[in-house]
């Protein structure tokens, strides 16, 4: 017996991946042209599935900002943002998300990993209840971990027995914690946040809603699915990523609660660790700025989702319930999905390959994120490269 | 109120599709080891016995649960706290 004995598993799983030639889960982007463009073993590929949804990882105005704050401020803060680590630039980007979503006062945060932590961790006690919608993500669920609240979780999406269970919690209801994510990052669904909002309401209970996947994508301003739904004073807490659509590394909660400021102070996650270096934080509040002057990038990127999502249905796909800038492709199980993604990748095209457990309602995926960066031609080989795919997997199926 | 034994019964019965021919259902029965039951069968098997119940079983416990007695005691403080 030794403290390794728990990885013999995951060894025996890796070994297998290595006998193909190729760990999906271990892939070196070995040179970066474009933010749709990179090399991988070699070869010039199509990036569809890296989250950079408006593309701005390459935008000029950002790269500019980011490299003066190296030039002005230094590579890193070397702190953490109870320490040395607050510079004038996470006090002002705070002051702009606020100010972005019309709510009293923001939190910067090193991740969107870390954001959710701090928030889930420190915002619900030992007293309190959490109830989270079953599919959210894995920071989600370890920010419940780290902190003391009973956790209990809701079937996806369902919100019959979301008031279900906020009914047996009784008068505990008020002193529940209810998260819910803007689009699910792995099929790209749409939380019914209304809904969810009105029985948050009728129940006295709390919400905080993550947007990481829906910045910059939903809504009129890009605010995300609570301004698209018109519900945003009822959220109590949006928790969010730079990583995503705004091409960078981080996170932030914004809230109208003035209590907001103790997780300054509590919040473990928050307290001991280094905070986002000063080019992070500037192409970031360049990148805010962009994502509201450019709803153009939004637009392009709605059409290039429909487009794909139409295109993989004709083909005979299998995809997750609605269009949305993720979509997922569902097959049948592990070795079809890995065979399928690395004939993608043979072709030029990387996708995300989604195994049990983080593929929902079992089975495996081929996760494809669009990005507003994708050209039409882009796209057209993306398109090109599934209706070969679909050829090989209906002619192994015969 | 439901008894252990009440409760008991009721598990077998929505274990009674995962148990294998040659093991039957016991108290010591392991829901991993023995019947092999994989993270979505565990989240699909306590809603069904939550609606059954009409309870809702915490994320928190489920470390403490390895076998059908573990998870019979956890269901009878749950359903008699309720």
């Amino acid at each position: 017996m030794t403290i390794f004995d728990k990885f013999k598993g995951l060894e025996a799983a890796r070994a297998s991946l290595q006998e193909a030639g190729i760990d999906p889960f271990n892939l070196t982007l070995d040179r970066i042209f474009s933010a749709t463009e990179a090399e991988i073993r070699g070869r010039r590929t199509i990036l569809a599935g890296t989250n950079n949804y408006l593309g701005l990882t390459f935008d000029p105005e950002c790269i500019e900002a980011s490299v003066n704050a190296v030039r002005e401020q230094g590579t890193g803060t070397t702190g953490s943002r109870m320490a040395n680590g607050t510079f004038a630039g996470h006090v002002a980007l705070e002051r702009e998300f606020a100010e972005f979503y019309g709510q009293r006062a923001a939190i910067v945060f090193s991740t969107g990993y870390i954001a959710n932590l701090a928030m889930l961790s420190t915002l619900a006690g030992p007293d309190d209840t959490i109830l989270l919608d079953a599919d959210s993500h894995a920071s989600i669920y370890d920010g419940c971990r780290l902190g003391g609240a009973k956790v209990v979780r809701f079937r996806h999406n369902d919100t019959q027995d979301l008031e279900k269970r906020l009914r047996r919690l009784g008068e505990q209801a008020s002193r529940t914690l209810i998260v819910a994510e803007g689009i699910y990052s792995m099929l790209g669904d749409v939380a019914p946040l209304a809904e969810i909002a009105a029985i948050k309401k009728t129940y006295g209970a709390w919400l905080l809603v993550d947007e990481a996947h829906s910045l910059g994508i939903l809504g009129r301003q890009g605010r995300g699915l609570a301004e698209e739904v018109g519900v945003e004073a009822d959220v109590d807490f949006i928790v969010g990523t730079f990583s995503k659509s705004l091409g960078a590394t981080g996170g932030y909660c914004v809230s109208n609660h003035p209590e907001l400021d103790a997780i300054r102070y509590a919040g473990r996650p928050y307290i001991f660790t280094a905070s986002p270096s000063p080019s992070v934080i500037a192409s970031t509040r360049k990148s805010l700025q962009l994502l509201r002057a450019r709803p153009e990038l939004r637009t392009r990127l709605w059409d290039n989702a429909h487009t794909l999502y139409s295109r993989l249905s004709e083909l005979g796909f299998t995809l997750g319930p609605q269009v949305s800038p993720v979509v997922a492709v569902r097959l049948r199980d592990k070795s079809q999905a890995f065979a399928a993604w690395k004939q993608l990748l043979e072709q030029g095209i990387y996708v995300n390959l989604i195994l049990p457990p983080a593929a929902p309602e079992g089975g495996a995926l081929l996760r494809c994120s669009l990005s507003a960066a994708h050209t039409p031609e882009q796209l057209d080989r993306i398109m090109e490269a599934f209706a070969t795919l679909q050829t090989a997997l209906a002619a192994h199926s015969a | 109120m439901a008894s252990y034994n009440e409760i008991l019964t009721q598990v077998y019965k929505v274990l009674t599709p995962f148990a294998k021919d040659e093991e039957p259902l016991a108290e010591e029965t392991g829901l991993v080891a023995d019947l092999g039951l994989d993270s979505m069968q565990v989240m699909r098997l306590l809603l069904e016995i939550e609606d059954y119940f009409d309870i809702s079983i915490p994320v928190n416990i489920l470390p403490d649960i390895r076998t059908i007695g573990d998870l019979t005691r956890q269901l009878e403080k749950l359903v008699n706290e309720g």
